[in-house]
């Protein structure tokens, strides 16, 4: 009976404090018609960081681009993660707003998601390992999925992935998505779950703003010093699925978990004409576009 | 010894190879490309990532020492000797469709190592979505100064060899490389010698 009772009194106590934090916080939530109040006060809200709904209403955005034609305008902090649909001939443009920030970027066929990005056959097809201005991020499929049509940064990487979670357990202590230190892996998993992908579908990933030098011997250098702030801008040439995470570099060296807000903004444009500049720049981009044609004769009316 | 065979040129191969088992490729021709991917044997997501690989020992080439990671950073080999001074895991597996954008549309129809990543990983339950940058045993690309990178004339020889033992139950899947556009099979693809040991081989 003691016991039981000791209990009970345990329960009380915990109910009491419980509800002690409540009235503390947010005293309308006990009731239905309060707790709805309450979520629908925090609308509104300006946060550093977040996502412009419409995406019409973004501002700040490069003097000839026109907020009407904008379809998405968002920032993503330090460990964050998105994803977007884009219609072909749509340009995002990613802004290292700080100039720490890193962005893991995986691209698919928004039709077929098996069709993905190939960083293998991106740098050995173009027979460079430093993405530029003119550089295509291509398919497995023999075919240009983007077009890097402007970029100040020039800092970028193919070759070394993402983190892992045992890799950030490991460096961090707590390397889970609900933790202080989400890997890039799982945050791309996330960001492709939201579209029916699995982790299968998480093949290795381009970043931006980091860029990582090979030594005759090599060896991986990365240089990955914060900087000014630049950006990178990406041209779709075929409906595709982006999928993005702001995580370290996996060569980052620094003892914390580091980085900065990286801002996305796209907006609507035209697809490569047949006389389009990035066409053309050497015969094996040539036939990435001839293939991709060849597959949106097919698909687009 | 558990396993002795000849693969012959072109062709493609899947084993499961247990924990602690040595798997040895010989390059019986020399300058010979083999292709290659793993598997956890028994989570076919977990699977080799030449990004986790590369990224972890700080270096692109493959060497006696270096642990082949999986996506979720999980040792799933080690090269525990190897007589080829290093081998490639950024330059890919050739395709059909990468062939056309490399070498032109008239190689459309070529064979390529995806086709056999496919047709020996589809008996395996694996699908296109499986497939992801690979290691390319024996090949040599190089990456310059400014960036360049490609696949140059091998640094192999007729009988070298690599040790891989599985630090865990490991599906490999191999396509000796069909490729005859480029020098990373001398332009003339041979066959491969696969041993598997239970242990270390004698």
């Amino acid at each position: 009976m003691g016991r039981n009772r000791d209990t009970a009194q345990d329960f009380d106590d915990a109910s009491k404090l419980v509800t002690e934090k409540h009235r503390l916080s947010n005293p309308a939530t006990s009731s239905l018609d309060g707790a709805r109040a309450h979520a629908r006060s925090q609308a509104g809200a300006v946060e550093p960081a977040g996502i412009t709904i419409p995406s019409t209403a973004a501002t700040d955005l490069p003097h000839d681009i026109d907020a009407a034609t904008v379809v998405w305008d968002e920032t993503i902090e330090l460990g964050g993660y998105t994803s977007r649909l884009l219609r072909r001939g749509s340009v995002v443009r990613m802004t290292d707003l700080e100039g720490d920030g890193c962005v893991q970027l995986l691209v698919y066929n928004a039709v077929a998601t098996s069709e993905r990005l190939n960083a293998a056959d991106t740098v050995k097809v173009q027979w460079q390992a430093y993405l530029n201005v003119g550089a295509l991020l291509l398919s497995d499929m023999g075919r240009v999925l983007m077009t890097i049509v402007a970029d100040t940064s020039a800092r970028h990487d193919c070759l070394c992935g993402c983190s892992s979670r045992l890799a950030n357990t490991a460096r961090f202590g707590d390397g889970s998505v609900s933790g202080p230190a989400p890997s890039g892996r799982d945050l791309l998993c996330l960001a492709g779950a939201k579209h029916g992908l699995g982790r299968v579908d998480i093949a290795p990933n381009i970043n931006l703003f980091k860029r990582v030098v090979v030594a005759d011997d090599g060896g991986l250098h990365l240089d990955g010093e914060p900087g000014a702030a630049s950006h990178v801008e990406l041209r779709a040439e075929m409906d595709v699925l982006v999928l993005l995470a702001n995580t370290p570099h996996p060569l980052d060296a620094r003892d914390e978990y580091s980085g900065s807000p990286v801002r996305v903004t796209a907006w609507r444009g035209d697809p490569a004409g047949a006389r389009d500049p990035f066409r053309t720049t050497t015969p094996e981009r040539l036939r990435a576009f001839q293939n991709t044609d060849e597959l949106l004769a097919v698909t687009t009316p | 010894m558990v396993h002795d065979e000849v693969l012959a040129a072109r062709a493609a191969w899947a084993r499961v190879v247990p924990r602690d088992h040595t798997l040895r490729i010989t390059d019986l021709g020399g300058n010979q490309a083999v292709d290659c991917l793993l598997y956890d044997a028994h989570d076919h997501a977990n699977r080799y990532s030449a990004p986790d690989t590369i990224s972890a020992q700080r270096n692109i080439f493959l060497v006696a020492g270096t642990k082949l990671l999986s996506n979720e950073g999980q040792p799933m080999m080690t090269i525990t000797a190897t007589t080829c001074a290093y081998h490639d895991t950024i330059g890919g597996a050739c395709s059909r469709e990468s062939n056309t954008l490399r070498y032109g549309h008239h190689t459309a129809h070529q064979h390529a190592c995806v086709d056999n990543f496919l047709d020996a990983g589809t008996r395996h339950g694996l699908t296109k979505r499986d497939l992801v940058s690979n290691i390319n045993w024996f090949m040599n690309v190089p990456v310059g100064s400014d960036g360049t990178l490609g696949i140059v004339d091998g640094i192999s020889a007729p009988g070298l060899t690599v040790d891989l033992r599985a630090d865990i139950d490991t599906l490999v899947l191999i396509s000796n490389c069909p490729q005859i556009n480029n020098p990373c099979n001398g332009f003339d693809p041979t066959p491969v010698q696969l041993q598997v040991w239970d242990g270390s081989p004698l």
